[in-house]
């Protein structure tokens, strides 16, 4: 009834390249980003920002970052984390060396950082497929994860090899405050969603996804391979650095290479698989799943006032999100994304399916 | 009263619902108590020592409520969250915890990656971290670090008293010249802090440091014990956690390394750690956090008071008088004298903020008198606190597995302040230069 699109007619290529086609969906999105800009930092407590809103909005844009790898150009990395590592490392460092680096200028310097590595162990991807791929990819991880832990000039001869960061200030702007990190956050998820959202409908992301789809057949249209997975590599790798960066220096503020292990790479793999290969929303809705709900269930047993100890708190936790992992595989093996599309097409045609 | 009323009444007129009335008087009720919020991991590869360890800091604050009924009449009320130890879990516990109930007196956070994530935020927060025996080594200069407190020892005092406890076995520091000395560590930065003080040692004594690190979580480590077998080290110090601990102990009996020449820092050295390896784990020794390894009165207490009362957080009886179990008491005991001493300045019988317990656990002197009082005489040594040593006293023991249960073997050690004191000081400055600090004059206050 209000989702209903007669009358919006496209009278120009510019209006018909819009991404969102649709003015309800323009509107809801503008409302979406002016609510989450402007009302959530005034009426959000401490907790809900720096607990929750803080890391869904920099794994969302990890999460960006490797769907562009993973979901466009079909090339499986299990390195996510290392490529992280990579983007907070070298963000820290060069804070350290030249102190009086801008803090926006470390963190996409950690990028570019990130896209350097993530191009060089790209380059088996030229030669490799599939699950041999994703072993080739492991060893990213492992290697940086080792790089981390064991070359004491990376971490700037720390003893524990633990690494921190000070107060942070973007252009004289103070970024101590929950509200203040979240919108720092916000803005770096906004501008690179934006960016990659055009970047996939551009003719570099078409090549990604004739690379995915069938790469013989793309290498037959005259698409070159080579450059199509390693500019995927190098996306995607500067992206997930960015959000390295700003997990190490928003969030943490002081980290260890634990933070960036294997398991935040299988973390990430699991947020686009969940919430939608290929699909920009899907990285947002993949990373609520999988950071917000855990912690909504562990509150749940309190919220009701049930008497139960924290272990079986967190067992119950894993219980019900497994579950819930594998109910939602079943319905929808395309992922959250596309049931929301599924539901947005049904919106269109109601009260009048056919 | 009559405020409260009024407010009431304005809240039912404004907004016409119940839900302000119903909140306000559990509002009033919270601000009676002192809210302690305990992080646990009593999930996850490190359960086995986070379980005893949790329930004993939980014991001893049901004991005090129970015994004394709280601190000079205020109650302690504690909440607990599971970090699995898990850093990102921890940080959000720490977020969920820090302002509820009137603020969280102070952080234990029982993970050293917990430990550096909340330590830059808890400045900003006004909220204590206590680090029991772990923490970041040089946050016991107080003027640097004014928030947080490794009461009772770091990991830098607890290098200094293993090898001090082997000088004595060789027959004098002396004897060290020229010998081998092998560090089995976790590879993380638990496990690389004490290396900057054993290098240290080894240059004051002469002898060669072995550092070995083992990949985390520890299961594989026969390449490393090939390793100790070919040098043949005298010492073996172990800086192991959860699962890598009874793995090195049964690789050294695979490789024929003397047990009675391994020692473990106290994280490796409670009674899950060795008890299903039983007789062929005999002869390994730990360091002690004091004398954790005793029994006191302060056992007796909490049975009587929790256990018979069946109010007990662990499922047996046998677990109070363990390692772990006793350390946390240990630290709960730290907390609740802590709180004592803030009252005593800020008012007696009121609950205390933050800030100011974080002014107790720096102005906390706890004699010989007071531990025997509070049933902690042959476990501790007293501990003084002040703006500069903000680790209190260094005092430890080496405790020897006999097969059965853990023996205290040695005497009181202290460590020698002139090894760790130039490491603290040096790291405390590097900090302070990194984060554009400028400390504290402690000679001012």
């Amino acid at each position: 009834m209000f989702y209903r699109e007669n009358g919006q007619f496209k009278a120009s290529y510019v209006e018909d390249q819009r991404i969102f086609k649709v003015q309800q969906d323009r509107v809801a999105i503008i409302a979406i980003v002016a609510i989450a800009a402007l009302l959530v930092p005034m009426l959000a407590s401490d907790y809900l920002l720096r607990a929750l809103l803080i890391p869904f909005l920099i794994l969302s844009l990890a999460a960006i970052g490797l769907n562009i790898l993973v979901g466009y150009c079909g090339q499986i990395s299990l390195g996510t984390g290392a490529f992280m590592a990579v983007g907070a490392y070298a963000a820290w460092n060069l804070g350290v060396r030249v102190p009086e680096t801008p803090l926006l200028l470390q963190i996409l310097a950690g990028g570019a950082c990130a896209t350097a590595i993530g191009v060089l162990f790209g380059i088996p991807s030229l030669r490799l497929r599939g699950l041999y791929l994703a072993v080739s990819t492991l060893a990213a991880q492992f290697f940086l994860d080792w790089a981390f832990l064991r070359i004491p000039a990376l971490t700037n001869y720390s003893t524990s090899g633990s690494v921190s960061v000070g107060s942070l200030s973007f252009f004289g702007l103070p970024v101590e405050s929950a509200a203040q990190k979240y919108l720092f956050c916000l803005g770096f998820v906004v501008v690179f969603a934006v960016i990659a959202k055009n970047l996939v409908r551009s003719g570099t992301g078409r090549q990604w996804m004739a690379i995915r789809d069938m790469d013989i057949a793309a290498g037959v249209i005259g698409i070159r391979p080579a450059y199509a997975k390693l500019t995927a590599f190098a996306v995607s790798s500067f992206i997930v650095g960015v959000a390295g960066a700003l997990w190490g220096f928003v969030h943490l503020g002081a980290w260890e290479p634990l933070a960036f292990g294997l398991d935040r790479s299988f973390q990430l793999l699991f947020m686009i698989i969940i919430g939608g290969l290929g699909s920009i929303a899907g990285s947002f809705f993949g990373a609520a799943f999988i950071v917000l709900l855990p912690i909504v269930l562990t509150n749940v047993p309190e919220l009701f006032g049930l008497p139960l100890s924290v272990d079986t708190a967190a067992h119950l936790e894993h219980v019900v999100f497994g579950a819930l992992i594998v109910i939602f595989l079943i319905a929808e093996p395309h992922g959250l994304a596309r049931l929301w599309s599924i539901g947005r097409e049904k919106l269109r045609l109601w009260p009048f399916p056919y | 009263m009559q405020n409260r009323i009024a407010q009431g009444i304005r809240g039912l007129a404004v907004a016409g619902t119940m839900a302000f009335a119903l909140t306000a008087p559990s509002i009033a009720a919270a601000q009676a108590e002192q809210f302690i919020p305990l992080l646990v991991y009593r999930t996850g590869s490190f359960a086995p020592l986070g379980i005893p360890w949790a329930n004993g800091k939980l014991d001893y604050l049901k004991m005090v409520n129970e015994r004394d009924g709280g601190v000079n009449g205020v109650k302690l009320s504690y909440e607990e969250c599971e970090t699995a130890y898990n850093t990102d879990r921890g940080v959000e516990c720490y977020e969920r915890l820090k302002a509820k109930n009137g603020g969280g007196s102070l952080f234990d956070t029982q993970s050293t990656g917990i430990t550096y994530a909340v330590m830059d935020k808890a400045p900003l927060d006004k909220v204590p971290v206590m680090t029991m025996g772990y923490g970041r080594s040089d946050s016991a200069d107080g003027s640097v670090f004014p928030w947080s407190f490794p009461m009772l020892g770091t990991y830098w005092t607890a290098s200094d008293i293993i090898v001090q406890d082997i000088a004595k076995k060789m027959g004098g520091a002396d004897k060290l010249k020229g010998k081998k000395l092998a560090l089995v560590y976790h590879d993380s930065p638990y496990g690389k802090e004490p290396i900057p003080a054993l290098q240290a040692l080894a240059q004051k004594y002469g002898f060669e440091l072995m550092a070995l690190p083992v990949v985390a979580p520890g299961v594989e480590q026969k390449a490393t014990w090939l390793q100790i077998r070919k040098e043949r080290p005298e010492y073996v110090i172990l800086w192991a956690a959860g699962i890598m601990t009874p793995t090195a102990i049964r690789e050294a009996q695979a490789t024929g390394f003397p047990r009675d020449k391994m020692y473990g820092i106290w994280w490796a050295g409670s009674e899950s750690d060795v008890k299903d390896i039983g007789a062929a784990a005999k002869g390994y020794n730990a360091i002690a956090i004091q004398g954790s390894a005793d029994r006191g009165k302060a056992h007796d207490d909490i049975l009587k008071h929790v256990y018979d009362k069946d109010q007990g957080s662990a499922n047996s009886r046998d677990e109070v008088g363990t390692v772990a179990h006793t350390r946390g008491m240990m630290i709960q005991m730290l907390t609740v004298e802590a709180i004592r001493t803030a009252q005593e300045k800020y008012g007696k019988g009121k609950p205390v903020t933050p800030e100011q317990v974080r002014w107790g656990l720096e102005n906390l002197d706890i004699t010989q008198a007071r531990l025997d009082e509070l049933g902690f005489g042959n476990l501790m040594r007293p501990v003084k606190t002040s703006c500069a040593d903000h680790m209190g006293s260094s005092w430890a023991r080496i405790i020897t597995w006999n097969g059965q249960k853990y023996e205290t073997t040695s005497d009181w050690y202290e460590a020698d302040m002139s090894v760790v004191n130039p490491l603290v000081k040096a790291g405390a400055e590097k900090y302070a230069k990194e984060k554009g600090l400028t400390p504290r004059d402690c000679s001012k206050e």
